[in-house]
């Protein structure tokens, strides 16, 4: 501290201060207080704002547990909130999405990081930049036109023999979410691969030979060697990917079937459609919830720092 | 052994890029075919037709100026702050530092909904009207973060005794930060102007809360997808894949070009292939959709 008034004299370093703290209060922690206070109040009509109804109060929170419907998980039927329902399917379906991700991406970055010769990689890179500069919303309405009941990739399926008639792929052939994890996979996919690339890229070539030497198998090196070192590029992916499904609005929009429903949906109706901006506010603040348990559960369960997700 | 397991990489990588790349061409494709729904099968003839339509629509139109707008005042402020933020962080250690990166990096990982709506609150408290002016509070409040990352990154490889010895020589405060640090740090303010600039007009989910009426790009599309599909989003589509190739294919020959008078110079393959290593820290930035 002392060292920056020295070195920046001390209206620059009181600018600093200034810029840092506007950046800090005014766009991160006032608007989150906002958003949490919010989350306690009513939504009341202009003219009983400040009026005896205007009380804190759990109501909004209460919303996310009451009207039951029945649940089928893992074959087991019971019954379980609307809201809370979507907010689990939006959960568990993240998760899976991070899951295959992971599977597709982790050989690929090994692959750019260890056998692709260095003169190629570049242009390799910039090759995958290119699906990653186009919008979102593009990227799922793509997967939109193949998935249609008429579309190229139920004609290709019946033309070559695969199946004997048009599959309706967007209600989904496994889960009513088939068509949601295929656009959050190919829109997210590369989130993983990057991170994981970079942390393979910093391992010395020496260690995975000696392991070779010494008799590992193939696996064995993967696993014992190259897999705990990619570590904080894991985390990254997966923190990256996983938040950036459950948080997606477009995919699960553009590709909707007629039984599912993203938590981001929900929120998007109650503040845009309801306009009940205090139970958005709430819903919100339950994401922020997930947010920090996911981040905690990576960097404990990857025993990495913050600094190693956020990069 | 070894080379029929590299022979299996070369298969799956190319397989992979087939896979990013069919969608891509598909919905490209879908912009030439005479069908008012957008598809490339049935295939009922070329046309251009949705060329025209789209550079008929108005509202499109302004939604693309919209979108500029938003990214470059995202631009002005996100350099600055995160540039500052950057600094200050770098220069004190501890407990602080460390509660101070959480809180600048947070947004980075919180879902942009939440961003969007806690933006449009505050400012709806402080009486200020939902408009892109929010959405460029709300985009800035975890873009600047980016410049942070990107700044902190390059001060790292910054010799303080510079400084030290400019200000020995008799230099001002001023003259210490604009003749020697930031010139330093030009190469990360550039890219983090690129990815501020990007992000921003990637983004969608803060937008779409803080926007009040006005339409970005994105929302634009969006509206368009969700509501009535005609092939015209196609032709948009294809408009900004071909932009992105050319793009591309420019920056390839640049560092071709660069590439071999490195060559030339005797200089060795390490610095040919920084390029690539830049490249690879840039894309979880690049394309982040918060």
């Amino acid at each position: 501290m002392q060292d920056m008034l020295r070195r920046y004299g001390g209206t620059l370093t009181g600018a600093f201060f200034l810029l840092t703290a506007f950046w800090l209060l005014a766009l991160i922690i006032l608007p989150n207080i906002t958003l949490f206070e919010s989350s306690f109040r009513l939504y009341l009509p202009v003219t009983e704002i400040g009026g005896p109804r205007d009380v804190y109060t759990l109501a909004n929170y209460q919303k996310f547990i009451n009207n039951p419907v029945d649940t089928t998980i893992f074959g087991m039927t019971f019954q379980m909130p609307i809201h809370m329902k979507t907010f689990f399917n939006t959960v568990l379906f993240s998760a899976v999405v991070t899951l295959i991700t992971f599977v597709v991406a982790y050989p690929l970055a090994y692959y750019l990081a260890k056998v692709v010769s260095p003169a190629s990689l570049p242009t390799l890179i910039l090759l995958l930049f290119i699906p990653l500069w186009v919008s979102e919303a593009l990227r799922a309405f793509a997967w939109y036109i193949i998935l249609t009941f008429n579309g190229p990739l139920n004609s290709l399926l019946v033309a070559i023999g695969l199946l004997e008639k048009p599959i309706r792929w967007q209600n989904g052939v496994f889960t009513p979410y088939d068509a949601i994890v295929i656009g959050l996979v190919y829109t997210y996919v590369l989130f993983m691969l990057f991170p994981i690339y970079g942390s393979i890229q910093s391992l010395d070539r020496n260690q995975i030979e000696a392991s070779e030497d010494l008799g590992a198998k193939w696996w064995q090196t993967h696993l014992r060697v190259i897999l705990p070192h990619a570590k904080p590029g894991i985390a990254s992916g997966s923190v990256m990917v996983f938040m950036l499904s459950a948080g997606s609005l477009l995919v699960p929009t553009v590709l909707p079937s007629t039984s599912s429903n993203w938590f981001t949906q929900t929120i998007q109706v109650l503040m845009l459609e309801s306009q009940d901006w205090n139970s958005g506010a709430a819903y919100s603040f339950l994401y922020i919830l997930l947010c920090s348990v996911v981040v905690a559960l990576v960097m404990w369960l990857f025993k990495v720092k913050l600094s190693d997700i956020a990069k | 052994m070894t080379r029929s397991r590299n022979l299996l990489g070369h298969v799956y990588f190319g397989a992979f890029l087939f896979y990013m790349f069919v969608p891509l061409a598909i919905m490209g494709g879908a912009a030439f075919n005479d069908n008012r729904l957008p598809s490339i099968y049935p295939w009922k003839g070329w046309t251009d037709r949705w060329f025209i339509e789209l550079f008929r629509d108005q509202v499109l139109w302004n939604s693309a100026i919209n979108t500029i707008w938003v990214a470059l005042a995202v631009v002005v402020l996100a350099v600055p702050l995160g540039t500052a933020g950057a600094i200050l962080i770098n220069s004190i250690s501890g407990r602080v530092r460390g509660v101070l990166y959480g809180l600048m990096v947070a947004p980075i990982l919180m879902p942009g909904a939440v961003i969007g709506i806690s933006t449009l609150l505050f400012w709806n408290q402080a009486s200020v009207p939902p408009g892109l002016h929010l959405s460029v509070m709300g985009q800035v409040s975890y873009i600047a973060a980016f410049v942070m990352l990107l700044v902190l990154a390059r001060l790292q490889s910054f010799d303080p005794a510079l400084e030290e010895a400019a200000l020995d020589l008799g230099a001002s405060h001023g003259q210490v930060l604009r003749r020697i640090l930031m010139p330093h740090l030009y190469p990360a303010l550039g890219a983090g102007a690129a990815i501020a600039f990007f992000q921003s007009i990637e983004n969608f989910n803060v937008t779409l809360f803080t926007r009040g009426t006005s339409n970005t790009l994105t929302v634009y599309v969006f509206s368009k997808v969700r509501s009535g599909i005609t092939p015209t989003i196609n032709a948009l589509a294809l408009i900004l894949i071909a932009f992105t190739i050319v793009c591309a294919v420019a920056y390839e020959i640049a560092r071709r070009r660069a590439a071999r008078r490195e060559l030339l110079r005797g200089a060795d393959d390490g610095e040919a292939s920084t390029p690539a290593v830049s490249l690879a820290s840039a894309p979880v930035a690049a394309g982040q959709g918060a």
